[in-house]
């Protein structure tokens, strides 16, 4: 029986030292696509200079770890007491209400209002958090490859189909294997979709069947996919709506043309440094429209936290509108705040190209549709991504035709939307 | 084996660092004698069990009910009070299927593809396997210099994690790694292996196999070696030939480990999961998506996320694999009465 | 070893090859190459720079481009072999690249600035281990913690499952009661379930126990582990009885027994079980991965994974820090590796 007891005094060790939130600690789940992990670090020394009783700690995880497994600690009541995520309204029933908490919610109203919807519940006035960058999904040239094949980079309003000639002749010419390349995810298909005039958000606010809009884009996507016009290593590269990036082949000059977002430019800048040129190019065009999608990450409170005011105090200390003109700043992130957007930022780069590229994206935010801007704030815009990732990137890889899989993703949305019984 | 080298240096270590483990057991002894007096020795059996059989019934055999329980309700809560009884739907749509030869035509056709590929891969494994493990251990029972260091070569993948495997072989099959260099070097072709459905099958069942095989391999070499000199002996002097000893006395002897090789091989292929999320996450397509795979993206990852369905999909899993575990049991039974006259 | 088995492939007359000779040779070189290749190559990649991990072809040994510092420029440039307009060679450094043009100074006239075609150079190449790859995350993530943690769990977890498996298995061979052979099938039928099937539910446990965010959490569901149980039942069914009935008549508690006469005596099993164990937990990374968000409670695998954010994969620290979890499995294979072979081949897998 001894035995038993000392395991049971394990188990009551183990219980003590787990969950007992030490007073005063706020921990932010964070992830990192460029700097910003080491900017928040600095601002967080900061804030607990000032507020010596409450002990801010940031836990650096990997992407995935926010889009695979913060689901399941939230589901289950555990989790952090802040998180930086990007599914933000999937979510929202897990967000704290900050605006009892908040000393001035009239001032996250004003500033961050606009996003305000992105990260809570339907029909709510919730001030959940705030957006930690606005991006913009757009694409990226790689202007030496251009330069040295001759190929005219093609202009802001050139369709999908001029970029797709380009590259390709830019790709012959200087032997790189990809002409272009797209993210493996749903969000950064959405873009050209709605360009060729699909609409995802049904009369009843559930989500519509996929329209001819969505079948054109995809179809020509598949197509370049099979003659080898867009890059399928990142497609195939997984099972499932898993997302990857083919910003290294971007980096490493594989790609002539790369669609992917702002968010990759302080990226690109501190990585590719002076190996070759680049430009953003924003969103190339479709029969109906130029568009890019809009999102961003966001920094939300989460409401199983046991500090909820300390947790308030630290929000509202990383919206405050110097901090996040310095965040944005030394980031090169396209701020959310409405203030320091008005007065306008300082990046702080010496690279040219970044500064350019940014500004790109900026004026692209003006073109957006408004169907771009509705889906950030929708519910179903997940559940849409992942369908279209999945069966997508089984049409890439040569196991399904279109047709079947533009079935697979009416089935798949559906029968999500029938589980979530709503 | 008997107890004596090993087992000496495991005895050398209690001496001075062991004096206090010593009195701890010592003070143990005298309620475990009360226990004893009182219990008997059935109460003795529970108390040695006990310990075992809490952390296993907690941490397996609950979780396992749980996972029967998910598997009838639906949603995606995480606690089972919070869930909604669905009965036998989530079986019902694992197996809504149009026609039960195509996974294609059924709705949830991902599962059927992943019940399909894992299939075709533990056929390949279990065969390639037995193949490559037996051919290894022969040749490392024969009297070889510096024997060890062979035997020590093809067993270290053993102690790697799966996802170091799994890393490393993503650095050498991908577009730019070490094999297609050596193919270009050599003036061929360069190919990505993993954007190819029958080369990234072909990988997942080769890195397994490269992974693991130096565990069978010592399984087999032991059952080699306790295999009687004189047979050989023997067969020598009636002048048989190689193959005729090898079919004749080595195979029918070392039946009973090549048993348990399958059934561990089997168990193990029909769970593959780590080294291939690493090295393909499943894809191209859903080439290379196993079922632990799609239980555990079904169950936990997607944006799709349906517990229900997931444990469904691994309550199926684990009746399979009881049947064949009891098949295969029920095969060996006689072999180990033939086994056991060595 | 053995002059039978040494018949069994000996060589066909006298000084010939038999063909299994050949065979042999074939299979134990290949091997070699087969099975170390792949880690040697990834030690050698772990010391390369990131440009020099994108490099097509690759090189087999790390090299970087050589730099000069130059004076009336800050950072040290580029040094390139360049072929110039009249078809001399030289080596100038790079100041700037616009486009196809590479702007370029001679290192030792710096005044004058060379326009040359950037297909008219070459860089100038030195071997260099990029210990930078090892170093640098050292300094920035609390390796040090990650560490302990890993040899706590590890530790912990091996000696946790050593003594309640040998008990177990001790119940299971030694003594006849009713539900031994239940008992014993329901162990062996976990074999059968992974962890990452039951993750969901499992999860929910530990969650519901407290347990999340706990180094307990990711220990304790780990070492009620069947192959332990199994392997050293095995070999205490081997142990005479006779050795127990012997002690019973000297009075001995069963403790005492258990303590004294067979845990002694499975040594081997122990040893095998431990060494496994050990390697098993260290190399642990889902589980970990999912219980664990506190980046004090890290492990080195859990650690490990921060560099493969998907939108920034640092394969430079990635092949670092994953030869650097290598190393202590590997030391245990070099020290252990006669336990662990004459282990299996004598334990229960028999």
């Amino acid at each position: 029986m001894t035995k038993t007891r000392t395991m049971l005094a394990a188990f009551a060790v183990g219980l003590m030292t787990s969950t007992a939130a030490i007073a005063g600690e706020v921990r932010i789940m964070w992830y990192s696509d460029g700097v910003e992990g080491e900017v928040l670090k600095d601002l967080v020394d900061r804030f607990m200079k000032e507020n010596p009783d409450i002990n801010v700690v940031i836990d650096n995880v990997s992407y995935s770890v926010v889009r695979e497994q913060l689901p399941v600690q939230l589901e289950a009541g555990d989790g952090p007491d802040i998180a930086r995520v990007t599914n933000l309204k999937a979510l929202s029933k897990h967000w704290l209400d900050l605006r009892p908490l908040v000393a001035d919610g009239a001032y996250w109203d004003k500033n961050f209002g606009d996003q305000a919807d992105w990260m809570r519940p339907d029909g709510s006035n919730q001030i959940s958090g705030f957006m930690t960058q606005i991006t913009v999904a757009g694409g990226f040239a790689n202007k030496t490859l251009f330069v040295q094949a001759g190929v005219a980079i093609p202009a802001k309003d050139a369709t999908w189909d001029d970029w797709a000639k380009a590259a390709k002749q830019v790709a012959e010419s200087q032997q790189v294997p990809f002409p272009m390349a797209l993210d493996r995810s749903g969000h950064r298909l959405s873009g050209p979709n709605i360009s060729y005039g699909a609409n995802y958000i049904g009369a009843d606010g559930k989500p519509a069947p996929i329209d001819e809009g969505s079948k054109a884009f995809i179809s020509k996507f598949v197509g370049w996919v099979e003659d080898g016009t867009m890059s399928k290593d990142v497609w195939v590269s997984a099972a499932g709506s898993t997302y990857r990036a083919a910003a290294d082949d971007f980096i490493n000059g594989q790609v002539a043309f790369y669609y992917s977002g702002s968010w990759q430019v302080p990226n690109f800048s501190t990585k590719i440094g002076s190996n070759f040129d680049w430009v953003a190019t924003g969103s190339p065009c479709g029969p109906a429209t130029c568009t890019g999608m809009p999102g961003g990450a966001g920094l939300v409170a989460i409401k199983y936290t046991k500090n909820p005011t300390d947790v308030a105090k630290v929000m509202d200390y990383l919206a405050r509108e110097e901090v996040v003109k310095e965040f944005s700043e030394r980031t090169l992130f396209l701020p959310a705040h409405k203030g320091v957007v008005e007065k306008g930022l300082d990046f702080k780069t010496d690279d040219a190209q970044a500064k350019a590229a940014l500004g790109v994206f900026v004026t692209s935010t003006t073109s957006l549709s408004d169907l771009a801007r509705k889906l950030p704030g929708w519910h179903w815009s997940d559940t849409v991504y992942g369908a279209l990732v999945t069966r997508v990137s089984q049409a890439a890889a040569g196991e399904m035709k279109l047709d079947e899989a533009f079935t697979r993703i009416d089935a798949d949305i559906a029968a999500k939307v029938k589980d979530s019984g709503l | 084996m008997t107890a004596d080298v090993p087992g000496r240096t495991g005895l050398s270590l209690s001496d001075l660092a062991m004096v206090p483990v010593r009195l701890a057991m010592s003070f143990i002894d005298a309620p475990l004698r009360w226990v004893q007096k009182t219990f008997g020795l059935g109460g003795m059996a529970t108390f040695f069990l006990l310990p075992n059989m809490l952390i296993f019934g907690i941490f397996v055999l609950l979780p396992f009910f749980i996972n029967f329980a998910y598997s009838m309700t639906g949603g995606t809560a995480l606690f089972l009070p919070d869930r909604s009884f669905v009965g036998t739907d989530q079986y019902a749509r694992l197996f809504d299927c149009a026609n039960y030869l195509d996974p294609n035509s059924c709705v949830e056709d991902t599962f059927w593809t992943a019940v399909g590929n894992t299939g075709w891969f533990v056929v390949l494994q279990v065969t390639l396997m037995i193949g490559f493990s037996l051919v290894t251990a022969l040749i490392l029972n024969r009297d070889l210099r510096a024997r060890s260091f062979w035997r020590a070569v093809f067993f270290f993948p053993v102690l790697l994690s799966p996802v170091v495997v799994g890393l490393i072989w993503k650095w050498i099959l991908q577009r730019q790694g070490l094999l297609n260099f050596g193919l270009f070097s050599f003036g061929f072709e360069p190919h990505v292996w993993l954007n190819d459905r029958t080369w990234s099958f072909a990988a997942t069942v080769g890195v397994s196999i490269w992974a693991h095989m130096g565990f069978y391999t010592l399984i087999i070499l032991a059952g080699l070696q306790a295999i009687p000199k004189d047979l050989y002996e023997a067969a020598e002097m009636d002048g048989t030939r190689t193959s005729r000893v090898f079919l004749r006395i080595t195979l029918p002897l070392l039946m009973p480990n090549l048993l348990v090789v399958i059934v561990l091989v089997l168990i193990r292929a029909v769970q593959i999961f780590d080294e291939v999320y690493v090295l393909t996450g499943g894809g191209p397509g859903t080439s290379t998506l196993y079922l632990t795979q799609y239980i555990y993206e079904t169950g936990f990852a997607t944006q799709l996320r349906n517990p229900g369905l997931a444990a469904a999909a691994s309550i199926l899993m684990g009746v399979v694999l009881v049947v064949l575990t009891l098949l295969q049991l029920g095969l060996s039974r006689p072999s180990e009465k033939k086994g056991s006259r060595k | 070893m053995s002059r039978a088995v040494e018949f069994l492939f000996r060589r066909k007359g006298g000084n010939g090859w038999h063909w299994t000779d050949i065979v042999t040779w074939v299979w134990l070189v290949g091997g070699v190459f087969i099975m170390f290749g792949p880690a040697v190559w990834l030690v050698g990649s772990s010391f390369k720079s990131p440009a020099a991990l994108a490099e097509f072809p690759p090189t087999i040994l790390p090299y970087v481009t050589q730099k000069a510092t130059v004076e009336a420029y800050d950072k040290p440039l580029d040094l390139y072999e360049v072929t110039l307009d009249d078809g001399s060679k030289a080596t100038l450094a790079e100041v700037r690249r616009i486009g196809v043009v590479s702007q370029m100074v001679d290192p030792v006239k710096p005044g004058e600035i060379v326009k040359v075609n950037i297909a008219n150079r070459t860089p100038v190449r030195q071997m260099s281990f990029a210990a930078e790859n090892y170093t640098e995350p050292f300094t920035h993530f609390d390796f040090v913690r990650y560490l302990w943690n890993s040899v706590f769990v590890t530790v912990t977890a091996t000696l946790i499952t050593l003594v309640v498996n040998s008990m177990a298995a001790f119940a299971l061979s030694k003594y006849e009661f009713r539900g031994r052979t239940f008992a014993m099938l329901l162990i062996l039928a976990t074999l059968m379930v992974p962890l990452s099937v039951i993750m969901v539910p499992l999860y929910s446990i530990v969650s519901a126990l407290g347990l999340f965010n706990n180094l307990w959490g990711v220990i304790l569901p780990t070492v009620a582990t069947p192959t332990g149980v199994f392997i050293l039942r095995q070999y205490m069914l081997t142990i005479p009885d006779e050795l127990i009935d012997a002690a019973r008549m000297d009075k001995a508690s069963e403790w005492q027994i258990y303590w004294r006469i067979i845990l002694p005596l499975t040594a081997p099993a122990l040893a095998v079980l431990a060494i496994f164990s050990v390697v098993w937990r260290w190399n642990d990374f889902l589980w970990p991965l999912i219980v664990l968000s506190r980046k004090e409670l890290y492990t080195l695998q859990v650690g490990l994974s921060i560099y493969s954010g998907e939108l920034n994969v640092q394969w430079h620290f990635i092949l670092a820090m994953t030869v650097v979890t290598m190393i202590p499995v590997v030391l245990v294979f070099l020290f252990l590796q006669r336990f662990i072979t004459t282990g299996i081949a004598g334990t229960g897998l028999k």
